[in-house]
């Protein structure tokens, strides 16, 4: 679905190689220290910059140079997952169309989506008005009706406590199992991989490996890895 | 990318205009250097005279908390979108020849004052700037952490050591980049000088270039002086801006530090005096325009509504054109091209005089004038109003394309959409706040219009001068009053619809 092709990335002193492929519909977790470059490798895959080396290609197409908006993904940030000025209903709507004119069959689409995410009758109201909870679940309402084959988190949920992480992942992995997207996960925490990653991929010394089966992984880490999880 | 061309094709050409056009053979004669002499002086004393009063005002607002105090600090403001000339409409009601001081000086057997000439020019500008002058200092003041007033006052510091210690170096941190900006604004200084001022003792250069224009349409010594006013204003902008770093829109005035060395007769005598000095000084004066403007709407003849109607026009006009270069400009600097905000800042160093000039050169040969001095008038208005308003832009610009940017790309919501959907909702507040600044200082504008208009057409401040000029007082107290209304209503219109929601 997504192939790194000899991918290299060089900033300053800091530099990342990735060349891997990731299966449609496959569920892989990226774990490293802070600063190991995982949300780099995300930004690039989103196609917020460009590699200085390989190509970036998904279902076999080169798509190195396309334009964030253009590619087959949908991408959750750290924070920032919501426009403040616009309802709830309008930042799902986004991920639909970007210019929100919606037609009555989008329109019950987004409305769905909402319901989905357990959200009804709040359709009107503004991020603000909402709880931390109840935000993430707005943004993966949108990640639902942009239907796309894969999803990138960039550790959306991590200001959330322990316990509506876990329900944000377990809705992550229903949303996922709905649209048969693949879903590469930014974490700090070896738990949330062995909960809804069936793959990692390490990122260390420069290098983001393959993705390895979670469990093994885990259970009986490369010394870089070693190092990170204590 | 193309705003700021054009804007800067704008401005730079007229200058090239005006330098190709100045005839430096002929060299400066005595009057030029008169009127050059006099701009320099009156620019220093209006901005010594506005510093050094403004400075017991800003203490005794920086230490005393009292009804009426965030009214007044309000206030202060209001002198950056007074027009001019209903300024001195209202100082010439208090100071004038017939005005209210006079006929108390009469009355006590005493010499009256008189206004017109240097002190004239003077005391206007010290009413405009004084109040900026305090806002400035204020802010340095607020800028002194309260941990610095607790130490002083556990130390036990008097009056001397509190100045010494902590009042001395604020002042010295501020007061020179006040007294440069203030100078600088004086030193373009027009309608003051066009109503108060005249008579080859009390003229500008900025009236000069008018004089050489309208009077002896010598284009060539217009465009001399031009030239000389340009170099003027250019150095002493660059000179402030140099010593400004802070913005003048900044709020948070409203905040009153707990001080301790409020107390004392001799001090509060002092506070009380200083505020009820400026409020009376500022308030006096506005309030004289809207007690005679209120017998002289009647009196108003027909022109003086057609006026406020150009003037309505061009002031929208000009707010719609400042949109169009600002918004693009703030978005490019607030991306990766901050470099592109200081052609904005271009329009510092022209004056609007210098401005009009090279732009009647520039269309003498292909057109009349006289036929495009409306859209001429909202242009130049525009460009002068656009450092102002990419100043307040830009910051915001920038926040929504650094916290939402990747979001937007991600989404695909770009172009068009993005501008309607995303920025514009999100910046509203402080574009309501630019456009109405812009629309107001267009309304009250009295600069290049007097350079392009025939004496069949005027916006509302020409209107105003010429029924000043004819002795018809009463209705120009009314069109004053119009005026007053238009420039403050477009002002609260815009900056009100800015603010509408504030669920952000």
């Amino acid at each position: 679905m997504l192939t790194l092709e000899n991918v290299a990335i060089r900033q300053g002193d800091f530099s990342l190689r990735a060349d891997f492929t990731i299966q449609a519909g496959q569920r892989v977790a990226v774990i490293g220290r802070s600063g190991a470059g995982k949300s780099t490798l995300l930004s690039l895959i989103a196609g917020f910059f460009p590699p200085e080396e390989g190509s970036v290609l998904f279902d076999g197409q080169n798509m190195t140079k396309a334009a964030p908006g253009k590619r087959p993904l949908a991408m959750l940030f750290q924070d920032n997952n919501l426009f403040p000025h616009l309802s709830v209903a309008q930042n799902v709507g986004l991920g639909v169309r970007p210019d929100l004119r919606l037609n009555q069959v989008q329109k019950s689409l987004v409305a769905n989506a909402i319901e989905r995410v357990g959200l009804s009758g709040l359709e009107d109201r503004k991020p603000a008005q909402l709880s931390g909870g109840q935000q993430s679940r707005v943004a993966l309402a949108r990640i639902l009706v942009q239907d796309k084959p894969l999803v990138l988190l960039d550790e959306p949920f991590a200001a959330l406590g322990p316990a509506l992480k876990i329900e944000m992942l377990d809705l992550v992995a229903e949303v996922l199992e709905e649209t048969g997207a693949a879903l590469l996960m930014v974490s700090h925490d070896p738990q949330d991989a062995r909960r809804i990653a069936p793959m990692t991929v390490l990122v260390a010394d420069g290098v983001a490996y393959a993705p390895t089966e979670t469990g093994a992984l885990l259970d009986n880490p490369p010394p870089a890895l070693k190092a990170y999880l204590g | 990318m193309v705003a700021a061309a054009i804007v800067a094709a704008l401005i730079l050409g007229t200058l090239l205009a005006v330098a190709l056009r100045a005839e430096a053979g002929r060299g400066l004669g005595p009057s030029e250097w008169a009127a050059i002499r006099f701009t320099f002086w009156q620019a220093v004393l209006s901005a010594t005279l506005s510093v050094a009063l403004a400075i017991p005002v800003a203490r005794a607002l920086s230490r005393r908390q009292f009804p009426g105090r965030h009214l007044l600090v309000t206030l202060l403001g209001a002198p950056f979108i007074l027009p001019v000339i209903v300024a001195v409409l209202g100082l010439l009601a208090v100071f004038g020849r017939s005005g209210v001081l006079n006929e108390i000086l009469r009355w006590l057997g005493l010499p009256e004052v008189q206004i017109y000439g240097l002190h004239g020019v003077v005391l206007a500008h010290v009413f405009f700037n004084l109040p900026l002058a305090t806002r400035l200092i204020l802010m340095g003041w607020q800028q002194v952490p309260s941990e610095r007033f607790r130490l002083a006052a556990q130390l036990d510091f008097g009056p001397r050591e509190m100045w010494r210690v902590i009042e001395a170096p604020l002042l010295r941190r501020v007061v020179p980049s006040a007294l440069a900006v203030i100078f600088a604004i004086c030193l373009s200084s027009f309608a003051v000088a066009l109503t108060v001022g005249g008579g080859p003792r009390a003229t500008t250069v900025e009236l000069a270039i008018y004089q050489a224009f309208r009077f002896d349409f010598d284009l060539g010594r217009a465009a001399l002086l031009s030239c000389v006013q340009l170099l003027l204003v250019g150095t002493a902008a660059f000179v402030a801006l140099r010593l400004s770093g802070t913005d003048s829109f900044g709020t948070g005035l409203d905040r009153v530090v707990k001080r301790w060395d409020a107390g004392g007769l001799t001090r509060i005598a002092l506070d009380s005096f200083a505020i009820c000095g400026a409020t009376i000084f500022l308030i006096l004066p506005l309030s004289m325009v809207v007690w005679d403007g209120m017998f002289g709407v009647l009196q108003m003849p027909a022109q003086v509504w057609k006026a406020a109607g150009v003037s309505l026009v061009v002031a929208l006009a000009s707010t719609l054109l400042m949109l169009g270069f600002a918004l693009p400009i703030a978005i490019a600097a607030g991306g990766r091209q901050s470099w592109i905000e200081m052609v904005g800042l271009l329009g510092v160093a022209a004056s609007p005089l210098v401005i009009g000039t090279g732009l009647f050169i520039v269309i003498f040969p292909i057109a009349d004038p006289f036929a495009v001095a409306f859209p001429v008038t909202a242009l130049v208005n525009a460009v002068m109003a656009l450092p102002f308003a990419l100043r307040i832009l830009v910051g915001p610009v920038r926040d929504v394309i650094q916290n939402y940017g990747h979001l937007s790309h991600s989404l695909n919501v770009t172009g068009r959409h993005w501008l309607l959907l995303i920025l514009l909702p999100r910046i509203r507040s402080v574009l309501g706040f630019a456009c109405g600044l812009t629309a107001a200082l267009s309304m009250g504008d009295l600069g290049v219009i007097a350079l392009f208009a025939d004496p069949e057409t005027a916006t509302l401040p020409l209107q105003m001068y010429r029924l000043m000029g004819a002795y018809r007082i009463d209705a120009a107290s009314g069109a004053g009053l119009l005026l007053l209304c238009l420039s403050f209503g477009l002002f609260w219109l815009f900056d009100k619809g800015g603010r509408g929601r504030a669920d952000t």
